[in-house]
């Protein structure tokens, strides 16, 4: 009989703290909603701030979060692949893989505001101001911007990529790998044509999770590239075509949000604008992951039937 | 079977393709082999039987040093397939695996459409040209006897053939490098037995064309398609002669314990 009671606390408790969690959710997803839904116009969508940034839209930070995010997972995405593929499929199982493996980890729970100060010290002042030197071009490279910011976002969520593509690649079948081999492939042309396209789905699931680590991260951007105010587009003409400028500076909503509660003239009167901000990015992060879901399903989708 | 390949199967034994001598195999610090020598005839096909962990799918992976791909070995001695050196210091392990092909245990083929399984191996050696493409895999398809078959659907998933399907999919994928040496690790122990019946079917075809090496331990199967049979118990190798012989006047006592059902 008390085994049984013991048995019933613990599945109310379990059920009870199930229903925090959602609770905790569904609420701050609601307050979002609530007060940010009336906010939501064209003119907030594809405006630009104005009157000392209490009035006007937000543009500018959707589409510099855009750009950042798609910057940072071209940088991140072959990196931490080709860092995966080697640790899994050539490395083998020595020291320097085991260091190379816990250094990774360990990236993964470095605060964000160290790749703020670390992007800071090592890419604008070391990398982009040697380039200026080399390059003689002035102040050009070595001062805050897009690329700077991505490519520290991009380290930041590396071990995402690394470790998601790892477990995808080890989801391939020794079989596969044995049944190429047996063919005459190379170690490399393994990789490329028996394990690759099936850990696929696995790679996009780690790309997936990055861009929505990456995409609300705000103290990495602090000091490498993101703007208080920029009220045009970080573009600029390439043969007449308006291509990304990855050496301007740009707006980015998670930043945004935080100056417009902290550093705003008047806090209370932006209040709609910060909850219309946070929806956008709760928003666009979701709607990022769900087009990277449906990529994958539909990788899944051609590999055939599902592993077992 | 062409009367040229009758021809052959009646000198027995016929000219050694593979040719193992005093070959001693360890992973790691466990010896698996141990110093063992045979030869196995050309355009016949070779059976290896005995207890499970008797090293006989040792043995035959270490035909097409696949064994390796995925542990740490060590090995002594030597083997050579026709007049390649396996364990020489310049073989080309390519052109080995190209020469040597495997089917294995439980069919694995690629999750992958039809065509491209069997496409798969001519792709790596540089073919890609699509009339050659189709052409090899009708002809290895037709060769693993899997043509009729498949030849409506070959843009459809693999693994939506039956498990004997995909074995003799696996088998054709395994034909398309045209092989010399075609080892099979007891290609049927995933299978059903109308299954198993037509891939023992397909081993006697194929073998006015390939040298087969086939790992079992369905003592019935070895004596069903095999012109020489292997005994292995612990590691070496007990008895090694034509199958009738070994089936019904074996050499040796722990041969007849074996094939009576005494132990394994």
């Amino acid at each position: 009989m008390r085994r049984g009671l013991a048995g019933l606390v613990f599945e109310s408790l379990c059920r009870g703290l199930t229903f925090v969690t959602c609770a905790a959710l569904i609420s701050i997803l609601g307050l979002i909603v609530v007060h940010g839904v009336g906010v939501i116009t064209p003119e907030f969508l594809f405006g630009t701030p104005t009157e000392g940034m209490t009035k006007g839209g937000i543009f500018p930070a959707i589409f510099g979060t855009i750009c950042i995010t798609l910057l940072m997972i071209m940088m991140a995405l072959p990196l931490g692949v080709a860092a995966a593929i080697y640790l899994v499929e050539y490395a083998g199982k020595g020291l320097g893989p085991r260091i190379i493996r816990a250094a990774v980890n360990n990236l993964a729970g470095v605060p964000s505001i160290v790749f703020g100060l670390f992007g800071l010290g090592f890419f604008i002042l070391f990398v982009g101001r040697n380039i200026d030197r080399v390059l003689q071009t002035g102040l050009l490279f070595g001062q805050p911007a897009m690329l700077w910011a991505a490519a520290t976002l991009a380290i930041l969520v590396l071990p995402v990529v690394i470790v998601s593509t790892e477990e995808a690649l080890r989801g391939v079948p020794v079989s596969h790998r044995e049944a190429a081999f047996a063919l005459g492939a190379t170690p490399w042309q393994v990789v490329r044509r028996a394990v690759l396209p099936q850990a696929y789905p696995g790679i996009l699931t780690g790309a997936i999770l990055s861009v929505s680590r990456g995409a609300g991260e705000t103290a990495p951007i602090l000091f490498t590239g993101c703007a208080y105010f920029l009220p045009r587009l970080p573009l600029t003409e390439f043969l007449g075509i308006p291509i990304i400028n990855p050496l301007d500076q740009f707006m980015e909503l998670s930043y945004h949000i935080f100056i417009m509660a902290t550093q705003s003239t008047d806090a209370q009167v932006t209040r709609p604008i910060q909850y219309g901000t946070t929806l956008v990015l709760v928003t666009l992060t979701f709607v990022l992951n769900l087009a990277a879901i449906i990529t994958r399903n539909r990788f899944r989708r051609r590999l055939g039937a599902a592993r077992p | 079977m062409s009367p040229e390949a009758r021809a052959r199967d009646a000198a027995v034994p016929a000219e050694p393709k593979v040719r193992i001598r005093n070959l001693t195999y360890a992973y790691g610090a466990k010896e698996v082999l141990h110093d063992i020598s045979m030869d196995m005839p050309e355009r016949q096909v070779t059976a290896i039987i005995g207890p499970s962990g008797c090293g006989k799918s040792t043995l035959i992976k270490s035909i097409n040093r696949i064994a390796e791909v995925v542990s740490d070995v060590s090995i002594q001695g030597t083997v050579h397939v026709g007049d390649l050196d396996v364990y020489g210091p310049d073989v080309d392990l390519v052109e080995l695996r190209r020469r040597v092909g495997m089917v294995f245990q439980k069919p694995n083929p690629f999750p992958k459409s039809i065509f491209e399984n069997a496409a798969f191996g001519p792709r790596l050696h540089g073919v890609t040209d699509r009339h050659r493409l189709r052409a090899i895999v009708e002809r290895s398809l037709r060769q693993a006897a899997l043509w009729d078959e498949v030849r409506e659907q070959l843009d459809a998933s693999a693994l939506e053939l039956s498990g004997g399907q995909q074995q003799r999919l696996c088998i054709a994928r395994a034909l398309a490098v045209e092989p010399e040496v075609v080892l099979m690790d007891e290609p049927c122990s995933a299978l059903d037995p109308i299954a198993t019946a037509r891939i023992e079917e397909l081993i006697h075809e194929l073998k006015a064309d390939y040298t087969i090496v086939i790992v079992t331990h369905n003592m019935q199967q070895a004596a069903r398609v095999s012109d020489r049979t292997a005994f292995m118990y612990l590691g070496r190798l007990v008895e090694f002669d034509r199958t009738d012989t070994v089936f019904t006047n074996p050499a040796c006592k722990e041969t007849e314990d074996y094939i009576t059902g005494r132990f394994g």
